[in-house]
């Protein structure tokens, strides 16, 4: 195997990594906020392709309109999730949280489907299928835009943070009681933060339907996006940056080892296997806050 | 009303430790329990078989999950992982020539073992963090299954499930089906009414609160932790062999999937944790009611002589099963088995506390 195949590989893995990244920061922002397990990422990734895709093709709007309504439409879904459903389960046991979650996710999942049908479409950005080549590397242009999105995202949330706003949605991050007593609306932060993962449930909708179309597959994505989430620790984005690339390296280019040593289809199992050993060897993660367990 | 109480008093510890403390409890179980008996006699063949059974299988394998997620708490998202374990090796030794009663056991003690696996993520970590490494080793089954011939019977094949005979019976009809499967989940369910005036049952309790609490009180967690899973493990096993046996005939890796898990989760979840009777309650609104909203809305849309698209018919059952789901726990986080214990609670004593408010 000479190196040219290999860099190949690892490139390519870390672009897929990144949009992995993407979606997993969906995941982030809102267990920063509130500590909650948001499994409904998958469903809000698929509500966003369709919303987009209603959008531009069903009521004919250009894609540089249609995009950023869908994100505004999105952004009220996200606040109306966290008003209707999670605010009431506030505080039970995370068990609790996790199933309502998950109900959601199946609950998106089957009215989005019930409404526009399970046939796969394509957005139809416009990026080329050619191929760009890096001297000798092939790289797919989707998967560099979509790494872009990703990267822009990431700068642009580590730029929020440190706005007023984004300061309150730390503190809270932090404590919820604390925030409380010095006049912070916690309620109303942890909406921001359903609202801004609905939000980049667009992008990452937007970039996946482009790659593998828009359907119900776009869900699956949630085991990959949760590995990623927990390799890079839970509450941080950087976290889900840097772990979306070595997920992706380690996929990709272990696959292609592994594949023919077990025929094929050896993706979701590394992907699995990464996850037990990241739970079992370091629970926090790679840049995740170490919680400690009062008795 | 029927009660006919005016609270719960106990004189003695025997008293106290009755499985059903209240006399019109006992009778009400008894009457459903004879009511099961007959319903082979009562029901039609169908809705026995398309019903009633799948419920009854249902409600021991959530049962089951119940016993380690809402007795023992310990979250656990690859429930049909280990049903498939049970299943595939109850069904192998079938085939082989082992005779059902002790394919059945071997496949509940298989699926032990391979459960017990599981026990050792929630030793490291727990809540969120043991839900998503069983989640992943769910995913790792899967793989295992799909991807060799030897257990699933090819990667896109299936495996036929032999005749299922108990105590040199052949069993070939509905009826026999559904007392075989009656006799099982009236089994686990009174395995699980005594766990609760057990040691066992209450050192899960304790585990559940907290761990450490319980470490220090002298429940040695990592023993009862291992435990929960290897015995709900085994029950998962049976039902699942049990859910090929009767209902499926035949085994696939998709029957066993990801999906099937967090269905029997949600039904735990929906009947309440750590309820017995909620478990039935949870078993018949996931899977029962999506069906009969569909079915609802066939006839509504004939009624009002529109036609609704296929498409949309097949995904309206999976939205209503989502929207069951969120709208019970934001009624109810505790579950359909805490509404019943509510109705209940209020006519134990009905009339006598009119008077208090």
């Amino acid at each position: 195997m000479d190196w040219v195949f290999l860099s190949e590989l690892a490139i390519n893995g870390a672009l897929t990594g990144l949009l992995y990244s993407l979606f997993a920061i969906g995941l982030v922002l809102i267990y920063k906020a509130s500590s909650v397990p948001n499994l409904a990422q998958g469903g809000l990734t698929m509500v966003g392709a369709y919303v987009v895709l209603a959008l531009s093709h069903d009521a004919g709007l250009p894609l540089w309109l249609a995009i950023p309504l869908a994100a505004v439409i999105m952004f009220g879904l996200g606040f109306g999730i966290e008003r209707v459903a999670l605010r009431r389960l506030a505080g039970r046991p995370v068990i609790m949280i996790l199933m309502l979650t998950l109900g959601l996710d199946i609950f998106l999942r089957g009215t989005t489907l019930a409404i526009w049908g399970g046939t796969s479409r394509s957005i139809e950005l416009g990026v080329s299928y050619e191929p760009l080549f890096l001297g000798d590397l092939f790289i797919s242009r989707i998967h560099l835009v979509g790494a872009g999105v990703a990267v822009a995202l990431f700068v642009a949330f580590m730029l929020f943070f440190r706005t007023r706003t984004g300061i309150k949605l730390r503190a809270i991050a932090d404590d919820y009681m604390a925030s409380w007593s010095v006049g912070i609306s916690v309620e109303h932060g942890v909406g921001l933060s359903w609202a801004l993962a609905s939000v980049v449930a667009v992008a990452t909708g937007v970039i996946w339907g482009e790659i593998q179309g828009v359907d119900q597959a776009l869900s699956l994505l949630l085991l990959k996006g949760l590995t990623v989430a927990v390799l890079g620790g839970l509450d941080s984005i950087l976290g889900a940056i840097v772990a979306g690339i070595i997920l992706g390296v380690i996929e990709n280019v272990g696959a292609e080892f592994l594949d023919p040593l077990v025929g094929g289809g050896s993706r979701e199992l590394i992907v699995a296997a990464v996850l037990i050993l990241t739970v079992m060897i370091r629970p926090h993660g790679l840049f995740g806050r170490h919680d400690i367990e009062r008795v | 009303m029927f009660y006919r109480l005016s609270g719960v008093h106990h004189a003695n510890y025997v008293s106290d430790s009755r499985i059903f403390k209240v006399p019109a409890d006992r009778n009400l179980t008894a009457f459903i329990f004879l009511l099961g008996l007959a319903a082979p006699f009562i029901i039609p063949s169908l809705y026995l078989n398309s019903y009633m059974l799948p419920w009854l299988i249902w409600t021991a394998a959530a049962l089951g999950l119940n016993l380690v997620t809402g007795w023992a708490g310990q979250l656990h998202l690859g429930y049909a992982a280990v049903m498939a374990v049970g299943a595939y090796s109850a069904i192998h030794a079938a085939r082989f020539g082992v005779p059902w009663e002790f394919a059945l056991i071997i496949g509940g003690l298989t699926s032990s073992v391979i459960g017990s696996l599981f026990a050792f993520a929630a030793l490291r970590v727990k809540g969120l963090y043991l839900a998503l490494t069983t989640l992943a080793m769910q995913f790792v089954m899967d793989w295992v299954l799909t991807h060799s011939p030897m257990i699933s019977g090819g990667s896109h094949a299936s495996l036929q499930a032999p005749t299922l005979a108990l105590l040199g019976q052949e069993i070939t009809s509905d009826t026999g089906y559904y007392y075989v499967v009656f006799g099982w989940c009236v089994l686990v369910t009174i395995f699980m009414l005594n766990l609760k005036r057990t040691a066992l049952g209450r050192a899960l309790v304790a585990v559940r609160e907290k761990d450490f609490a319980a470490a220090i009180l002298g429940v040695n967690s990592f023993y009862y932790k291992i435990l929960a899973f290897a015995t709900s493990s085994f029950i998962a096993g049976v039902s699942g062999a049990l859910l090929v046996a009767t209902f499926y005939f035949l085994a696939a890796p998709e029957q066993f999937s990801v999906s099937v898990s967090i269905q029997v989760l949600a039904m735990v979840i929906v009947g309440g944790l750590g309820s017995i009777i909620g478990s039935y309650f949870g078993v018949a609104m996931i899977l029962l009611v999506p069906g009969l909203v569909n079915g609802l809305v066939v006839a509504m849309s004939n009624g009002l002589g529109t036609q609704v698209n296929v498409e949309t018919l097949a995904h309206i059952p999976n939205a209503v099963y989502g929207a069951l789901i969120v709208i019970i726990l934001l009624i109810e986080p505790l579950g359909l088995g805490k509404l019943y214990g509510n109705i209940r609670d209020y006519l134990m004593v009905w009339p006598f506390d009119q008077f208090k408010k």
